[in-house]
């Protein structure tokens, strides 16, 4: 019997490799199934005059605000977000009509007939601009700690410094898309690729003008999500849910990659500027920061990520007075949503540029002046009030550096760049803290269902989605665990807002620790009653019944019995007892005063570390990551394979971010990398060379996770950041050593010989 | 006038023949396959051909297999051929083939939406016996994009199954007639025919691979209304690897043509191999990225800087050309309405001369170049007494820098970087800005002086 902490396939690797894993546009159609596509906005922002699609063979239906029987707002948060425009355009993208055809050609040719007529206005479409005119999507916050002014003042140095992130496309393989099928008396089934089936339910509800009981949001997989599915799945399924009702036909609404990467929000970018006193050691006595994200056009989920960016600028070190403020800029862009560390990457850049220029400016080393800022054990609060327990900081930071074997390979570095005028090699270490929990304390509830049946095999639903990361086989360990029988009993059915209501997304790292122990909860449950029933059964007091490999030991003085777990069940059904339960999970310990921006918003802390070597190229910018060398707690895991994939996954999608990955807009604020052919994700020869993944031994939880785990979603994601340090530190190895290098993400060979330019004038 | 005729496509699928009667011949393979046969196992990601979701494999003689794309690929070209996709790979027995057992036990898969395109890639790279090295791995799976693995699995499935042969090729079916779908699909065999239809519909595209024509089909959804596919015509898919010249007709793929060029000219191996992918190359023509004359194309600076000449033939005759004048303008060429490409040729280098090229891209495999750089030189006593610079991503046309040659005779390296701003007014796009694109042409020239003054030093960040 296998349970938690064992290294268990993901549950669909066979149907992965063999293609009988089923994603939503390869379920067979019902007959009469129809199809649509949207009409976009080719306009950044403008009035909407006119916006009409000829009739034409094939289409059924095309329909646009006036059809909308319920609300035309698609908003998660707030309500600046209709469905289709009406009077007003806000980006190049924005959806305006929906064709609804008895072919996909069909609806997509009728489509790009549109005759569309916008007045256009003039656009906003960068940070900068946003800033200056105080277009906001949300009035600034700030997490303020101490005198930040007045500890500026007397610190010993100041420096100030700029720069910027870019976005990042989510990418997913399988792009958006949601399947329709309407049912009786206005009911409605919704198959969306989500990572928040009950927000897919209540916008779905929200369109049509129903009750949530109306509409069921089914998600068996997604083909990736990476957070790109959090919010923006929930409009595609308003759109095909509107048009299943419409025409009383199942309809199907699936974007291709172009539409999808010209409508859909990304990662935000982000703009920085700040000010760092720190004393003759290096040790940091304040900082001031600017941070300035890019919301896009609307609210989306910003105002969470602006928060959890401005929770994470302190990343891993102790600042005594601090000021960090949040900008949401409103721009005329793609609305930008969560992405894979929500905030958090865009966070934690901020020190790490800081730390890189107090080093050069003290003559001191990088790596020194990062540890001497570590959080202390001694019961140090984060600036917005919480403190760092389990602090794990020494200890990730010493396995790196000796997992990557760090002073040699310091020393070769540097002596290869002195006799190497062409080729340069850069190192870098990074440090990490992050913060595991929604910031919204009410997020943090996970609901569960489990059925065993009479033959003893079991039947798990919970509120989380799968979407690769591998948590339906993370939770049936956690199921197995309580029963104590093998994995392949357990049976974990589609994410459904039928079995489990009121979930919350499957997002912020937390899917396996919410919906473990709801599972956990409903599984305990039922073989309490098991144990009670047993007990009086055979005539034995409840502690003398023990569940192990498949079986129930049931102590008898004299004479021990062994009954199968699958006898028991039947026994159980015999004797009227329920063997069907819920299981209910929320977070424990967190608390958050939004307006305050103080409290405990984390449950607990993931701690990781990364040491990376680089290469570029003075003459064209490119670069190489050489190697890699990774140590990331992840509690006692679940799953260490599945974890594994999540940190190496993770790892490479920050790298992408941070290097290859580089969305383009025009002067129209059209955005012009719209497909893997223009913008580029890293593929298998950009990972790192060398790749060492360690996971943190014999490091549970300190906090009661379900079996002492720890989320791994995205921690590792940030460990990226130790790539674009490297770069500095390459780059700066074109100059003398002594000066600070600016280099501006993505760094794209552009960037980087702009950034050698620069050192060199 | 085309005396064999069919009005079907017929294949191999899986070692099933098939008859396909009744969708258009421009449907592409992708759709065919999920749409008209239920085989849902290969899936869209893209629809442009580079991110290799969609991948199948064309099963050739002795496990001579090769993975193409099927969203780009027009069923109309599948004619003849033996085809395998993701569900075909299972045993009859049931039993997993083994590249699909080393992707599920190398936890190699995470959504999985990606996952049946490594499958195909993988059983690719595994029945053509090569050898478990890196560099070979990374290049049979540059055509497949993961967004969740991090690839390292991957690599480690494709090290497990690396040179293992394999028994499921199953034989293309006999074919001696064309699909021919009047006035929209056809498939001449012979240059007679072919040079006669051209006369007769010059308004048709002519499909050679298919890699850049089928996004019209795929992306765009608007497949072109008659298209001339010359894959089977047996004139222009003749190799010719001389003494003195190599000469290669315009359906060469470049999986064929690769071998022949990279033994005659070595620079071309790491540069060809950042040419699309292996997907792109088993069906893309050295031809086809002529005929397109797109100024960002990666053959045309080196077969520029290595003086080829092309040969156009129509009902009129033949006439040969520098390829210099071939380009005329923006995806324009001085192709007549009338007229194909047949062939072009290269005189191989002669003592003295060296060659070398360099490509700079976002990302190294599966990129367009920001810019493209081929040089040959002839060298004396250590006197540069003639060069050919020739540059893609620069200009409206891929094209020779002639000041920067002159120069470069004249005056050297460091006239010949000065010269460049003469030569080139390139543009800013998601590429590059223009500024950054001269500069790194200026720095490419600095390169090449670089490895000519100390050939063993490695001057690429591949190196190391």
């Amino acid at each position: 019997m296998k349970g938690v902490h064992a290294s268990l396939r993901h549950d669909s690797a066979l149907k992965h490799v063999t293609g009988q894993a089923l994603y939503i546009d390869d379920m067979p159609e019902p007959a009469g199934t129809l199809h649509a596509a949207l009409v976009l906005s080719p306009i950044a922002h403008g009035r909407l005059r006119k916006v009409e699609v000829p009739s034409s063979p094939g289409v059924v239906a095309v329909l646009g605000p006036d059809d909308i029987l319920g609300k035309n707002d698609v908003a998660p948060v707030g309500s600046d977000e209709p469905l289709f425009a009406t009077t007003h355009v806000f980006h190049a993208g924005q959806p305006l009509l929906m064709v609804v055809a008895t072919t996909l050609d069909a609806a997509r040719h009728a489509a790009e007939r549109a005759t569309i007529e916008i007045d256009a206005e003039p656009a906003i479409l960068d940070i900068e601009t946003a800033l200056a005119a105080k277009a906001y999507v949300q009035a600034p916050s700030t997490v303020l700690r101490g005198d930040p002014d007045a500890a500026m003042k007397a610190a010993p140095h100041r420096l100030s410094a700029e720069f910027t992130v870019g976005g990042q496309e989510h990418f997913y393989l399988e792009g958006q898309i949601a399947f329709a099928q309407p049912g009786e008396d206005g009911d409605t089934v919704v198959h969306s690729s989500t990572q928040h089936p009950t927000e897919v339910q209540h916008i779905c509800a929200r369109v049509l003008g129903c009750d949530y009981n109306r509409v069921t949001a089914v998600v068996r997989r997604l083909g990736g999500g990476f957070g790109g599915k959090e919010s923006n799945a929930s409009w595609v399924a308003a759109a095909a849910a509107l048009a299943a009702n419409h025409t009383g036909k199942p309809v199907k609404l699936r974007l291709p990659r172009e539409t999808d990467m010209i409508a859909t929000g990304k990662r935000h970018p982000f703009l920085y500027r700040y000010t760092v006193g720190f004393d003759d050691e290096g040790r940091v006595l304040a900082l001031d920061a600017m941070l300035a994200a890019d919301a896009g056009w609307s609210l989306d989920l910003t105002p969470g990520v602006v928060g959890r960016a401005l929770t994470h600028t302190d990343n891993a070190y102790w600042i005594p007075h601090f000021r960090a403020v949040g900008y949401a800029c409103k721009t005329h862009k793609q609305s930008n949503t969560a992405f894979r560390g929500f905030g958090g990457p865009q966070g934690v850049v901020v020190m790490e540029d800081a730390l890189d220029r107090i080093a050069h400016r003290l003559g001191r080393d990088p790596v020194e002046v990062r540890a001497l800022n570590f959080y202390s054990d001694a019961g140090d609060e984060t600036p917005y009030g919480q403190k760092v327990e389990g602090n794990l900081l020494p200890r990730v930071w010493a396995e790196v550096k000796q997992e990557a074997d760090w002073e040699r390979r310091r020393a070769e570095v540097d002596a290869f760049n002195r006799t190497s005028p062409v080729l340069k090699r850069g190192l870098g270490l990074f440090p990490l803290k992050f913060g595991i929990s929604f910031n919204i304390p009410h997020m943090n509830q996970a609901g569960a269902l489990v059925h065993v049946y009479t033959d003893g095999s079991i039947r798990l639903n919970h509120g989380g989605t799968e979407m690769g990361q591998g948590l339906f086989i993370k939770v049936a360990q956690v199921v197995a665990e309580v029963f104590k029988v093998d994995i392949d009993r357990i049976r974990a059915s589609a994410t459904s807002t039928a079995e489990v209501p009121n979930t919350s997304p499957t997002a912020a790292s937390t899917g396996s620790d919410l919906n473990g122990w709801a599972a956990y909860a409903a599984a305990n449950t039922i073989k309490q009653r098991m144990i009670a029933f047993a007990a009086e059964h055979f005539g034995v007091a409840e502690s003398e019944i023990e569940f192990a490999d498949s079986t129930v030991r049931i102590a008898k003085p004299g004479s021990n019995q062994v009954v199968s777990f699958n006898e028991l069940a039947k026994l159980c059904y015999l004797g009227r007892v329920s063997l069907s339960s819920t299981g209910y999970y929320k977070t424990p310990k967190i608390h958050w005063d939004g307006a305050k921006m103080k409290g405990r918003p984390f449950f607990y802390f993931s701690f990781g570390a990364a040491a990376v070597e680089v290469a570029i190229d003075t003459l064209t910018g490119e670069s190489r990551v050489l190697r890699a060398d990774l140590v990331q707690d992840c509690g006692q895991s679940l799953n260490p394979a599945i974890d594994l994939g999540q940190i190496e996954g993770a790892f490479v999608q920050g790298q992408g971010w941070l290097t290859c990955e580089e969305l383009w807009w025009d002067t129209e604020g059209r955005l012009r990398t719209v497909g893997p052919s223009t913008y580029k994700i890293p593929g298998s020869r950009d990972a790192p060379a060398i790749f060492n993944v360690k996971m943190l031994e014999n490091a549970p939880n300190l906090e009661a996770t379900i079996f002492r785990s720890k989320a791994v979603g995205e921690p590792p994601l940030m460990l990226a950041t130790a790539v674009w340090t490297a770069l500095k530190d390459a780059i700066a190895a074109t100059g003398d050593g002594r000066t600070a290098v600016r280099l501006d993400a993505p760094a794209t060979p552009e960037r980087i010989l702009a950034a050698i330019a620069k050192l060199r004038t | 006038m085309l005396i064999r005729m069919a009005d079907n496509v017929r294949f191999t699928l899986n070692g099933e023949p098939v008859d396909v009667i009744g969708p258009s011949p421009m449907t592409t393979l992708l759709d065919w396959l999920r749409d008209h046969r239920g085989l849902r196992g290969t899936k869209e990601g893209c629809a442009e051909g580079d991110c290799g979701a969609c991948t199948v494999v064309l099963e050739g003689d002795e496990c001579h297999h090769e993975a193409i794309n099927s969203c780009i690929a027009l069923l109309g070209q599948m004619d003849g051929q033996s085809i395998r996709t993701v569900e075909g790979l299972i045993g009859k027995d049931g039993a997993l083939h083994p590249v699909q057992r080393a992707l599920a036990e190398s936890d190699a898969t995470q959504c999985g939406f990606c996952t049946p395109g490594f499958v195909m890639s993988a059983y690719a790279f595994a029945s053509g016996g090569e050898p478990p090295e890196m560099e070979l791995i990374h290049d049979a799976l540059a055509g497949n994009l993961c967004r969740c693995t991090g690839y390292r699995p991957i690599v480690d499935a494709m090290r497990k199954v690396a040179g293992l042969a394999t028994d499921s090729a199953a034989p293309p079916p006999a074919r001696t007639v064309s699909p021919v779908f009047d006035g929209i699909f056809f498939a001449p065999r012979s240059l007679a025919e072919l040079v006669a239809l051209r006369a007769e519909h010059p308004d048709a595209l002519l499909l050679a691979g298919g890699t850049d024509l089928g996004l019209l089909a795929s992306r765009a959804r608007k497949p072109p209304t008659a298209v001339i596919h010359v894959a089977h015509v047996p004139e222009l898919n003749v190799v010719e690897a001389g003494e003195k010249h190599l000469a290669f007709g315009a359906t060469v793929t470049y999986a064929r043509a690769m071998p022949i060029l990279v033994e005659a000219f070595p620079p071309l191996r790491t540069y060809l191999a950042r040419l699309g992918s292996r997907q792109i190359r088993t069906l893309g023509t050295i031809g086809g990225n002529l005929g397109n004359a797109s100024p960002i194309g990666d053959m045309p600076p080196v077969l520029l800087a290595l003086e080829t000449t092309v040969k156009l033939a129509s009902r009129r005759g033949v006439r040969e050309l520098p390829l210099e004048d071939f380009f005329v303008g923006y995806r324009k060429t001085a192709l007549a309405p009338d007229e194909v490409i047949q062939s072009f040729r290269l005189p191989r280098l002669w003592p003295g001369e060296t060659f070398h090229c360099d490509k700079v891209s976002k990302r190294r495999d599966q990129d367009i170049s920001t810019v493209a750089g081929a040089y040959r030189l002839r060298v004396r006593n250590g006197r540069i007494e003639e060069a050919r610079l020739a540059f893609g991503g620069m200009a409206a046309t891929p094209k020779r820098a002639r000041h920067a040659e002159a120069a470069l005779l004249k005056d050297g390296f460091d006239a010949a970087r000065a010269a460049l701003a003469q030569d080139f007014q390139p543009i800013d796009d998601w590429r590059g800005t223009a500024a950054y694109r001269l500069q790194v042409a200026a720095n490419l020239l600095r390169r090449l002086e670089l490895r000519l003054a100390e050939p063993q030093r490695p001057v690429e960040v591949e190196a190391l």
